[in-house]
C-alpha cells in the first residue's frame, strides 16, 4: 500500500477494492460491543486540521481510536496553528513527537504534498483546497458498492460547481478508474477547462442526462460564486441545475441521490427533496469510519518495503 | 600594465559574425589584439583550449532586492551571482523598498554596485510613482542620469491611458518602456497557468490571454505613440505571434524570455514545487515550444533571467502562499544552452544573451564586438561541461532555483570586467 | 515465492475420520453439546468448524452454533512485514458469553494465531471456557498454548510449510508438507 495518500489517482483499481473489502471487516467491528481492535496499538495518528470540519475530524479520530492508536488533534482554534506558526515548523514538531500518520486538511491545494517533504510519517490528505478529498471518494465508492454490484459501466453524473470542488475531482478520478461512465453537469463557467482529459463527458443540460443515471451526485454550490459572476443569479442556477422534485421523478427507479454535505437548500437542491439523500447520511457516517480505519490499517500495518 | 592572453579559444561574437579559433590579448581595460598566434610578450597566459570566449552576457531583468529585502539578496551578492553566470552587465529591477522612482535610489544602487566591482549594474527606474500605475515618474531627469529602462515590474501598468502617455513621453529620451504584461482582473488569485494541469492540481489558473491582451494593447499603443516598448518575460505562444506581427508592421518593440520558460512547462508543477511557482507562470508544452522557436527566429530578441531570489520563509510554505520567482543568474547560460541543445548555435546564443540585450539597454561597452580598442568585457565558458544545479553552493542569497537537481550543460570558467578577472576558474575573485 | 510439496500428511478420508473423532471427543469432554459453540479461525478453520457442526448434528442431533473469526487485527506482527496482513470476514451471529467456545483451526504451529484468537474472543464477550481443536499439530510452539483436540500430530522442520486444502475453499481436501521454492 502506498505510503502517502495525497490523491486518489495514486490508487489502482486493485488498491481501491482492497480498501473497500478491508472496510467491510471494519464495518463489522463497528457492530460489536467493544468497537476496538488492537491492530495499531502504540501508533500515533495526528489530525492536523487547518480548516474546521468537525465531521471529518471526528471520523478520523474514531477510526484511529478504534484501531487502538493514540490520537492527537491539532486544530485551528486554540493551538500554535492559530498563532501563525508556519506549516513547516508545525511539521517539524510533529516529526519530533514521533507521529506515525498525519491527517491534514488545509485550504491550500498541494499542502499535503508539501508536508511530505518535512516529515517521515504517512500523510493522508483529508481535503486540500480545491484539489482532492480522497477519503471522501473512497467512502462514496463504498456507499455506491452497497447498492450496485459493479462500477463497470455505472452511469454517474456529478452536478454543480466542479471547478471549486475537491470532492468532485476525487470522486470523478476514482469512478473513472473503476470503469464508471461519468458525466460532469453544470454551467460552462463551473466545469474546469480541459476536464474531458479526465475521461468524462460534459453536459450543460441536466434534464437530458437525468433519465439515464444510476447515481446522481450533487455538489454544493456556494452563493458567493454568483457574486464572482460564475452564474448570473441563484434563481437561474437552480432553475437549470438544481435538483427539484420534478427532476427526482425523472431519475430511473433505484437511482441513488448523493450529496457530500452540507447542503445549500434552494441552490443545488430544493428544500422539499433535501431529505432524500438524507437517508444515506447515517450510512455515510458509519461507512466513513470503516473506510478510514481500513486506510489507516493498510497504510500503517506494513513496513512499506517491497515483498521479497 | 596588466596583460592577459586568452590562448587557443573559440571566439564567438555575433556582432562581428565571428565563430572561430583565435587568441585574445587584453591589456588593462581593453582588447588589444585578436587573431591566430598572438605573441604574449610577458602576458599572463590563460589556456582556453576547448573553451569559448564571447562578449560578457547582459541581463535585462534581475531583482537585486536592495534596498529593502537584503535578507533575500544584496547588490553585492547579486553581482557576484551575475559574474559567476558570465554576466558583465545587469539591469536591476526597481521594485525595491523604497521603489526606485527617484534619483536617490538609483544612485544608491549604482554606488553599491561600484563598491562590489563585480559587474556593471544599470538600475532601471519605475514607470509610475510607487509602482501604483497612476502617475509617471520624472522620466526626463532619470534619463539624463543615464537610466535606460523603465518598468513597473512586477506590477503591470493596467491603465491604457497611462501606458500610452509613458510611451509617447519616452519618445523624447530614447529609453525603453518595459512592461510586465498581466491583466489584473483575469489573474486574481492566480497560482499557475490555466490549463489541464491547473484543473488537475486544484490550483487557480491564469490564462495565457491575461498576458496576450496586454501585449496586444501595448503593441497598438506603441505603434501609435512611436516610443520603444519592451515586452519582458514573454511566456505565451499567443504573445510571440502578436510581437511578430507588430514587428512586421514596423512597431518599435523588443521582447525577452527567461531560461526557465524555455525549459519547463506546467506539467512540471505536479509535485507542487514552490521553486516552479513563477510570474508569469510556466505555461503549456506548446507555449514552451513557441518560445523556443521565437528565440531562434528572433521574434524574441533576448534572454533575460528575471532573477528573483527569496528568503526561505517565503518559499518553504504552502504553494499558494509562496512568493513567485526563481533565481537565475548562475544557471542562465547553461540552462539556455541545454534548452536549445543538444548542438546549440553559439552565435545565436551570444546574440540573444549578450549583443541584443546590450543594444536594447543601450550599453555600448557590453555585448561585443570583440575587437581591438573595445572594452574587455568577456566571458570564457566550457560549452560541454555538465553539472548539477545545487551541487555547488550558490553565490546568490536565494536558494530558490527552479533548476535544483537538474543536469545542465555549459559552465562559466572566467568572467572579465574591463580586463579585470572577477571570476577565475569558476570562482569569484572577490 | 511458491510452494513445492514434499508429501501428503492427510488425505480426504483421513481428514473426514479425524473430524468425526474430534466431534465425538468434544461431546464426551463436554458431556453433550449443551453450551458448546464452534468458532472457526479464518481461513479454512471455518470450513472445518462447519463440518464439525455437521458431525455433531449427525451424531447427536445437536444444533451447535458456528461462527467464523478473523484474527488479523489481533496479530502480533502488524507493521513488521512489507504489507499489512490480509483481512478476512468475522461473522459470529451469537453471543459468546457463557458458552464453551471451541476454537477450530487447521494447523497449530507457534501458537500466536491462537493467542490472537483468544484476545479477539475476549473482546467479543466472556466465554465460560475456551477449548482448542486443530486438524494438524506441527510442533514448534513459541507460546504456552496447547490443543484440547488434535487430528494428527506431525513433526515438521521449522522451515517447512504445511498447507491445508479444503473442498469448500480449494476444491479438494488434503494436508501437504513442503518447502518454499524460490
Amino acid at each position: 500500500m502506498i505510503k502517502h495518500l495525497l490523491s486518489v489517482t495514486q490508487l489502482s483499481p486493485e488498491d481501491i477494492n482492497r480498501v473497500l473489502d478491508t472496510a467491510e471487516s471494519f464495518r463489522e467491528v463497528g457492530t460489536r460491543v467493544i468497537k476496538k481492535v488492537p491492530a495499531l496499538r502504540g501508533r500515533t495518528v495526528v489530525n492536523l486540521f487547518y480548516e474546521n470540519s468537525t465531521r471529518t475530524r471526528i471520523s478520523f479520530e474514531l477510526a484511529a481510536k478504534r484501531l487502538s492508536a493514540d490520537v492527537i488533534n491539532f486544530s485551528t482554534s486554540g493551538s500554535s496553528v492559530a498563532k501563525g506558526e508556519s506549516l513547516k515548523d508545525t511539521a517539524l514538531t510533529l516529526q519530533a513527537m514521533g507521529a506515525d500518520a498525519i491527517v491534514i486538511r488545509h485550504s491550500s491545494s498541494g499542502s499535503p504534498h508539501t508536508l511530505t517533504r518535512w516529515v517521515e510519517a504517512s500523510v493522508i490528505n483529508a481535503g486540500d483546497g480545491t484539489h482532492e478529498h480522497p477519503t471522501q471518494a473512497l467512502l462514496d465508492l463504498y456507499t455506491i458498492r452497497e447498492h450496485f454490484p459493479s462500477f463497470e459501466g455505472l452511469r454517474v453524473a456529478v452536478v454543480g460547481d466542479v471547478l471549486h470542488s475537491r470532492v468532485a475531482r476525487s470522486n470523478t478520478h476514482a469512478l473513472v478508474r473503476m470503469g464508471a461512465e461519468v458525466t460532469l453537469v453544470g454551467p460552462p463557467t463551473l466545469i474546469p477547462p480541459e476536464a474531458q482529459a479526465w475521461g468524462v463527458q460534459v453536459s450543460h443540460d441536466m434534464d437530458e442526462v437525468l433519465p439515464k443515471l444510476d447515481v446522481c451526485y450533487m455538489l454544493r454550490v456556494q452563493r458567493e460564486r454568483q457574486r464572482q459572476q460564475y452564474f448570473p443569479s441563484v434563481r437561474e442556477y437552480s432553475r437549470l441545475f438544481g435538483l427539484t422534485r420534478e427532476r427526482v421523478a425523472a431519475l430511473p427507479e433505484g437511482a441513488l441521490i448523493m450529496h457530500p454535505g452540507p447542503m445549500n437548500r434552494g441552490v443545488e437542491i430544493a428544500s422539499d427533496v433535501a431529505d432524500l439523500p438524507r437517508s444515506l447520511i447515517t450510512d455515510q457516517v458509519t461507512n466513513g469510519i470503516a473506510v478510514r480505519m481500513a486506510l489507516l490499517y493498510l497504510m500503517l500495518g506494513g513496513t512499506g518495503e517491497e515483498a521479497a | 600594465m596588466a596583460r592577459l592572453l586568452l590562448r587557443g579559444a573559440r571566439v564567438v561574437d555575433s556582432t562581428s559574425d565571428t565563430d572561430g579559433p583565435a587568441d585574445v590579448l587584453v591589456v588593462d581595460e581593453t582588447v588589444e589584439e585578436i587573431g591566430p598566434d598572438v605573441t604574449s610578450n610577458g602576458a599572463e597566459i590563460l589556456d582556453c583550449d576547448g573553451l569559448v570566449v564571447a562578449p560578457g552576457l547582459v541581463d535585462l531583468h534581475a531583482h537585486l532586492r536592495e534596498p529593502g529585502r537584503e535578507d533575500a539578496e544584496t547588490v553585492e551578492t547579486g553581482s557576484r551571482a551575475a559574474a559567476l553566470g558570465g554576466y558583465t552587465a545587469v539591469c536591476a529591477m526597481p521594485n525595491t523598498d523604497p521603489v526606485a522612482d527617484t534619483a536617490a535610489v538609483i544612485l544608491e544602487v549604482r554606488n553599491l554596485a561600484d563598491k562590489a566591482g563585480l559587474v556593471d549594474v544599470y538600475p532601471a527606474a519605475a514607470i509610475t510613482k510607487g509602482l501604483e500605475g497612476e502617475r509617471l515618474v520624472e522620466i526626463g531627469e532619470l534619463a539624463e542620469m543615464g537610466v535606460r529602462l523603465f518598468t513597473d515590474d512586477h506590477e503591470c501598468v493596467q491603465s491604457a491611458q497611462v501606458m500610452r502617455m509613458a510611451l509617447e513621453y519616452a519618445r523624447a529620451f530614447e529609453v525603453v518602456i518595459c512592461q510586465h504584461s498581466q491583466e489584473a482582473s483575469l489573474t486574481e488569485g492566480w497560482q499557475m497557468h490555466e490549463g489541464s494541469y491547473s484543473s488537475l492540481l486544484g490550483l487557480r489558473g491564469a490564462p495565457a490571454e491575461a498576458e496576450a491582451v496586454i501585449v496586444a494593447r501595448d503593441l497598438l499603443l506603441a505603434g501609435r505613440a512611436g516610443g520603444r516598448l519592451h515586452v519582458t518575460h514573454t511566456s505565451a505562444g499567443l504573445s510571440v505571434d502578436l510581437i511578430r506581427d507588430a514587428k512586421a508592421r514596423g512597431t518599435r518593440v523588443t521582447a525577452d524570455v527567461t531560461p526557465h520558460h524555455l525549459t519547463f512547462s506546467d506539467e512540471d508543477l505536479q509535485g507542487y514545487d514552490t521553486n516552479l511557482r513563477v510570474n508569469p507562470p510556466l505555461r503549456s508544452a506548446e507555449d514552451r515550444d513557441a518560445l523556443r522557436s521565437g528565440l531562434r527566429s528572433g521574434d524574441l530578441d533576448a534572454v533575460a533571467t528575471d532573477h528573483a531570489p527569496h528568503a526561505e520563509e517565503d518559499k518553504e510554505v504552502e504553494f499558494d502562499r509562496a512568493r513567485p520567482g526563481t533565481t537565475g543568474l548562475e544557471t542562465a547560460l547553461a540552462a539556455v544552452l541545454t534548452a536549445v541543445g543538444p548542438e546549440p548555435d553559439l552565435r545565436l546564443v551570444v546574440e540573444r544573451m549578450a549583443a541584443a540585450p546590450a543594444r536594447i539597454l543601450g550599453v555600448e561597452e557590453h555585448g561585443g564586438p570583440i575587437a581591438p580598442g573595445r572594452p574587455a568585457n568577456l566571458v570564457v565558458f566550457d560549452p560541454a561541461a555538465a553539472w548539477t544545479a545545487g551541487e555547488r553552493p550558490w553565490a546568490s542569497r536565494g536558494r530558490n532555483s527552479a533548476f535544483l537537481g537538474r543536469t545542465l550543460r555549459g559552465s562559466v570558467v572566467h568572467t572579465m570586467l574591463r580586463g579585470d578577472l572577477v571570476v577565475r576558474d569558476g570562482a569569484a575573485t572577490r | 515465492m511458491g510452494f513445492r510439496p514434499r508429501g501428503r500428511l492427510l488425505d480426504e478420508g483421513e481428514i473426514r475420520r479425524a473430524l468425526t473423532r474430534i466431534a465425538h471427543e468434544v461431546l464426551e469432554r463436554n458431556k453433550g453439546a449443551g453450551d458448546v459453540a464452534l468458532v472457526g479461525i479464518a481461513a479454512r478453520g471455518d470450513d472445518l468448524a462447519r463440518r464439525m457442526a455437521e458431525e455433531l448434528r449427525r451424531i447427536e442431533s445437536a444444533e451447535v452454533p458456528v461462527g467464523v473469526l478473523d484474527i488479523t487485527f489481533y496479530r502480533d506482527d502488524i507493521g513488521l512485514r512489507g504489507e499489512a496482513p490480509e483481512v478476512h470476514q468475522t461473522l459470529i451471529p451469537f453471543d459468546v458469553s457463557g458458552k464453551t467456545v471451541v476454537l477450530v483451526d487447521d494447523v497449530l504451529y507457534t501458537g500466536r494465531t491462537i493467542r490472537a484468537a483468544m484476545d479477539a474472543l475476549m473482546d467479543l464477550g466472556r466465554p465460560r471456557a475456551i477449548q482448542l481443536a486443530v486438524l494438524v499439530d506441527r510442533g514448534h510452539r513459541e507460546l504456552p498454548i496447547r490443543p484440547d483436540y488434535v487430528g494428527k500430530n506431525v513433526p515438521t522442520r521449522a522451515d517447512d510449510l504445511v498447507r491445508v486444502l479444503t473442498n469448500e475453499t480449494d476444491g479438494q481436501d488434503g494436508v501437504e508438507v513442503g518447502e518454499v521454492s524460490a
